[in-house]
């Protein structure tokens, strides 16, 4: 298989990252060289194989419903790039 | 002093003869000179180090003095410190003081070990040269026109230069034993779980593990001693038994079975490292170890599958940069999307990028059985793979990279023939195994050769008495740069 710049763009939009033609372009020769090194796997017979999502086979700890956290707002909004009344700016989203 | 292990510092500082703020004002000093050249350390901030070495000097002055306490480390820049710029390599973080410390670091900080800086990295720990740091690439010691391996390339260097007695690092696919292989030190990947990933910004969750960077297997030992143990803030965090993992240092190695997979020592093996790791052997043997030939018959494909499941993770962890919370946000925008995709472009380097896009692809409607899930069968296979040798042998032993440090900028073009410096990394971190990088020789050109331990799950121990008995009869962790 083997990506279009289009391809490239429509991945782009999926992750929010803006790329123009000529990164496309780049991107796309490069990215293939690596799908084709990945598509080396594709041969493997992997019927009746197990996925392996982790190292270790632990389950989720559960913890009691109380409360750890302190609030901390102030702190971590003070390395916020844009902050008003406790609230973190965006550009507007509802008209 | 600056060659002094971490036991002779820690018994300068118990007999009084030299204080913890000496010590740091010592590399500090060495920092200054040797950074300019070498660019190991993002941030170095004198004021707050020295803040730290009095802290620790008045633990000991209390009697509340650890094995450790007043001797300095460096901190790889993808630890959140407290007060700290932490940058993880990225000028998506240029400007995040860390408001709270990562678990690792709080370790260090109650051990009364001071930091003196944060080390310089490959963007998000994607990278086996330092060259995709935003901060510049780091030179290896050895030569300075080459690259000293990556991710965690600063902390190999410092270490190497002796700018820091001791460092950590991080290795998601190699990215402690790869650089510690390239710049000449010891490095310890530990079994995935044994470290905290709380406040370590996050590559590749299942895979990223905390590790020691040093000068020898001894110091290793000391440090991993400080490192591990049960976090609750990591959900991956094991809950064990705490160990010594000093305790085997000075067993002897009669009949031990070191297994040698054929698959390590195929093609694509520089000779000259493919010589020292022969030679490394012939040591382990005249020690009393067994070489017994094992195979890792899937490990072929621990690279493709990385290269899935690794920017698959990234991908996802990496979709919390957005420029609302902390860190860069572009300058103009139109519209929140807008907003998004400008500051994520501009933020993120080349290689960032790339992996981000792998990994949104392989996840993506139609793709994800045949990549995603794929490449997590084949991980199974490739675990089952170490199981079955770890029947006829007690640790894997083999090269750690396929060569020597090469020039820099000679593979910045090609990321798949970077993608190659992993081949004998990769497999641990996919089975979640120990690995470990000790010097074992140079080549023709005087770079280091790195020889590498896979143990089997918590053979930590076994593996630092490995190496420590190898480093007990020979010096070649003991070299360090001239000139530098």
């Amino acid at each position: 298989m083997s990506l279009s710049p289009d391809d490239v763009k429509r991945i782009a939009r999926l992750a929010r990252i803006e790329i123009s033609d000529a990164e496309a372009d780049v991107s796309q020769t490069r990215l293939n060289a690596i799908f084709e090194l990945i598509a080396t796997m594709q041969a493997v017979d992997t019927r009746d194989i197990n996925p392996m999502a982790h190292a270790q086979d632990v389950s989720q700890r559960l913890r009691d419903d109380v409360v750890t956290e302190t609030d901390r707002h102030v702190t971590f909004q003070q390395i916020a790039p844009a902050v008003e009344r406790n609230l973190y700016l965006v550009p507007k989203v509802i008209e | 002093m600056m060659e002094s292990s971490l036991k002779m510092l820690a018994a300068m500082l118990a007999d009084k003869r030299v204080s913890s703020r000496e010590l740091c004002q010592s590399w500090l000093t060495r920092i200054e000179a040797l950074n300019p050249v070498l660019n190991a350390f993002i941030t170095v901030d004198a004021d707050k180090t020295l803040a730290e070495a009095t802290l620790a000097d008045q633990m000991r002055a209390n009697g509340q003095a650890g094995p450790l306490t007043g001797v300095p480390i460096a901190h790889k820049d993808i630890f959140c410190t407290e007060g700290w710029l932490t940058s993880c390599g990225s000028k998506m973080l240029h400007n995040f003081i860390a408001p709270y410390d990562a678990h690792v670091i709080k370790r260090f900080k109650a051990a009364g070990m001071p930091s003196l800086g944060k080390t310089n990295m490959d963007e998000f720990a994607m990278g086996s040269s330092n060259e995709t740091s935003y901060f510049g690439a780091v030179k290896n010691p050895w030569n300075t026109a080459y690259v000293p391996g990556g991710s965690s390339g600063g902390a190999a260097a410092c270490v190497a230069a002796r700018m820091a007695p001791a460092a950590t690092g991080t290795d998601t696919g190699g990215s402690i034993r790869q650089p510690a292989a390239l710049c000449g030190i010891t490095g310890l990947k530990p079994t995935y779980g044994l470290v905290s990933r709380f406040g370590m910004i996050a590559f590749a969750s299942s895979l990223d593990q905390a590790g020691p960077m040093a000068k020898s297997a001894e110091d290793c030992a000391l440090l991993l001693n400080v490192m591990t143990g049960f976090d609750p803030n990591d959900s991956t965090s094991l809950e064990r038994e705490k160990e010594d993992y000093n305790r085997d240092l000075e067993q002897p190695l009669a009949g031990v079975r070191v297994g040698l997979p054929r698959e390590f020592f195929a093609e694509g093996l520089n000779s000259e490292v493919a010589a020292a790791v022969e030679a490394a052997i012939g040591e382990l043997k005249k020690l009393g170890a067994i070489p017994v030939e094992v195979a890792l018959p899937n490990s072929q494909l621990a690279i493709p599958v990385y290269y899935v499941l690794a920017p698959a993770e990234a991908s996802s962890n990496l979709s919390r940069f957005d420029g609302v919370r902390y860190g860069y946000r572009a300058p103009e925008y139109t519209d929140l999307n807008d907003m998004y995709s400008k500051t994520r472009s501009q933020g993120f380097g080349d290689e960032v990028k790339r992996r981000i896009l792998i990994g949104a692809y392989v996840l993506s409607h139609g793709y994800y059985d045949a990549y995603y899930l794929q490449a997590q069968k084949i991980r199974r296979l490739i675990a089952n793979d170490f199981t079955e040798a770890f029947k006829s042998c007690d640790m894997i032993l083999g090269p750690t990279a396929p060569g020597t440090a090469f020039k820099l900028g000679e593979k910045a073009d090609d990321p798949v023939s970077m993608y190659l410096n992993d081949l004998y990394t990769i497999p641990a971190n996919l089975a979640g195994l120990p690995g470990m990088s000790l010097p074992c020789g140079f080549d023709r050109k005087g770079l280091p050769i790195g020889l590498q331990l896979v143990g089997n799950y918590f053979a930590e121990a076994k593996m630092l008495n490995v190496a420590h008995q190898y480093q007990r009869v020979t010096n070649w962790h003991s070299r360090a740069p001239e000139g530098i």
